[in-house]
């Protein structure tokens, strides 16, 4: 592997959008003191019976755009304004991508509107890259990732590889995704939903919570950013077992992580800590808590932010990397919110606690639909 | 990085006919989308129950998938890590949302909604094929070739994979084209350059 010439890639600016607030630092004073956004909803909208989510009020100023953008289009562009405000980020370079990361995007339109040729193509993601793109001026065509729950850490991946190899020398990478009737029936039909706030890692967990909301992460390979944190590696896999179940053994994730961090070039003692999926789903949890454990992790603090935020899907791997990245920054390890009662198989480290801890590294996992799974190594 | 990659094998279904090698191996001209996704299983003779359990767009990638691997791949050559899937379309998985929206108003259906993401199709041909490689899936208005060869030569190039199936596979309602490649770092028979040129050429061989 010839990587002598590839360049450090720093992370420039960033931003996490969330009911909970309109910023990296709002959002994580709000997680440091155990503020959670997940609440109990009845919305006749989105689904006939209650519902535990982390949801936008309709009276929270995220909408900064005209109406000619859709929610999910708000709030891509909100998150990414928020992030390169008041910073020196050309997004008019010819060697600046934006890469967009979501699930579902539009698909709300699907419940309201008349099905016809002008609205499949407003749902098309190709159409909201594009509106966001004109909106801030990329010169380039926008890439889209829509993977499944690892979306949001493959777009990370993705611009991590397209800056090393020199295609640009800039990314501004955004995911978002909205609560909406489609995705909630959907996760109930499959008994996934819990009806309390979510429990990752935990022996009562019953399953996840919705959310939504949106991150943005700008990468940079400019020399000038020397001191700020960096991607340092990745990796994707895929289980090759189940569409909609994961893994067994955990072998496929932790494949994953181990070659993220020799992408990394760390060794697994020097990660601070581990951002999970930790949906709080029986079988995920399980089988991530096998893939730390095989990863040579089974003493490093463990965490999961789905009880903040429940589980954004397309927005959930960038919120949950940029939420880390200030843990990194500010030397403070978030507890798994809900955890109480070890309930994995593996002896692995959840987090119960706000813990102070310089660290140089961590690793980011993601797992979804479809058997995929990703690995990210952040780090100083 | 030296792109001295090969396109040892392609497959492509569209317009009723399906394409191995840039050759026409099957026809059905006249069947409508379902009809002609069980011809190809048929004709082949490929048994795998699970396909019937499939959707529209999960079949069309995987029987593009089937007739691209047929005669020739090596896949013992290679560990499951070493094979890797990317693919691309326009319309998402739009065909089956469409489907799932519908089934909400009365009873929502988990075997549609798990189908209500792109990657699915990925799950599908890594199942039946045990690659556990790196994989991904883009939304682009159109093919992509430049996107498709710049991304897969990185994999190679970086030994993050030994080997990719590549292109695309869109499908909403009667409309579909599914395009795939095989890529290989080892010159075959037969084999042609890992271009941009050659992916054109490949995915517009309609009749």
């Amino acid at each position: 592997m010839n990587r002598k010439s590839e360049p450090d890639v720093f992370i420039v600016a960033d931003n996490v959008l969330s009911p909970l607030g309109n910023g990296t630092k709002e959002n994580f004073a709000q997680l440091k003191k155990g503020v959670s956004a997940v609440r109990l909803h009845k919305n006749n909208e989105i689904s006939d019976h209650a519902f535990s989510a982390s949801i936008f009020n309709d009276n929270q100023d995220i909408y900064t755009v005209s109406d000619r953008y859709t929610k999910f289009e708000q709030l891509l562009i909100a998150s990414v304004e928020e992030a390169i405000a008041g910073r020196e980020i050309n997004i008019r370079d010819k060697k600046t991508v934006l890469i967009i990361s979501s699930t579902k995007g539009n698909i709300s339109l699907l419940e309201r509107e008349k099905n016809s040729p002008e609205l499949r193509q407003r749902i098309a993601l190709s159409t909201s890259a594009r509106l966001v793109g004109e909106h801030f001026g990329f010169q380039n065509t926008p890439v889209i990732v829509s993977n499944a729950c690892i979306s949001g850490v493959l777009a990370i991946i993705t611009g991590m590889r397209l800056l090393r190899e020199g295609r640009f020398d800039q990314a501004v990478i955004c995911g978002a995704d909205v609560v909406c009737r489609f995705v909630v029936s959907g996760f109930q039909s499959f008994q996934a939903l819990s009806g309390e706030r979510c429990k990752p890692f935990d022996k009562l967990r019953d399953g996840l919570n919705l959310g939504e909301g949106a991150a943005t992460i700008v990468l940079s390979v400019n020399k000038k950013h020397k001191g700020k944190a960096k991607v340092k590696g990745g990796s994707v896999s895929n289980d090759a077992n189940h569409i909609s179940g994961p893994s067994r053994t955990g072998n496929e994730l932790a494949f994953a992580v181990n070659r993220a961090m020799t992408d990394a070039k760390v060794q697994p003692a020097e990660i601070g800590f581990v951002s999970a999926h930790g949906t709080a789903t029986p079988y995920n949890d399980e089988m991530e808590a096998k893939a730390i454990a095989l990863s040579g992790l089974s003493d490093t603090p463990v965490n999961s932010l789905k009880g903040y935020y429940g589980h954004t899907l397309g927005a959930a791997g960038l919120i949950e990397s940029v939420i880390s990245i200030e843990s990194l920054r500010q030397g403070v390890i978030l507890p798994s919110l809900g955890y109480h009662q070890h309930g994995v198989s593996s002896d692995i480290n959840i987090c119960s606690s706000v813990v102070d801890l310089e660290t140089n590294n961590f690793v980011k996992t993601a797992s979804g639909f479809g058997g995929c799974n990703a690995a990210a190594v952040f780090g100083k | 990085m030296s792109a001295s990659n090969y396109i040892t094998s392609s497959s492509a279904i569209s317009d009723n006919i399906v394409f191995k090698d840039n050759k026409p191996v099957f026809e059905n001209q006249g069947a409508e989308v379902a009809e002609l996704l069980l011809s190809v299983y048929q004709h082949f003779g490929f048994n795998y129950p699970k396909f019937y359990k499939m959707d529209n767009l999960s079949k069309l990638g995987w029987l593009a998938a089937e007739v691209l691997l047929q005669n020739g791949f090596k896949k013992d050559d290679y560990r499951p890590e070493e094979i890797g899937i990317v693919l691309t379309n326009a319309n998402s998985s739009l065909d089956t949302d469409l489907k799932y929206v519908e089934t909400i108003k009365e009873f929502p259906s988990p075997s549609v909604f798990v189908y209500t993401l792109p990657n699915i199709v990925i799950g599908e041909i890594c199942i039946r094929n045990k690659f556990k490689g790196e994989q991904a899936f883009f939304i682009q208005e159109e093919f992509d070739p430049d996107f498709i060869v710049q991304h897969v030569n990185y994999l190679l190039g970086n030994d993050i994979l030994k080997t990719c199936v590549c292109g695309w596979v869109d499908l909403l309602d009667q409309s579909y084209h599914a395009s795939l490649f095989m890529i290989e770092k080892e010159n075959h028979e037969g084999s042609v350059a890992f271009s941009t040129e050659n992916l054109n050429a490949a995915f517009g061989n309609r009749i």
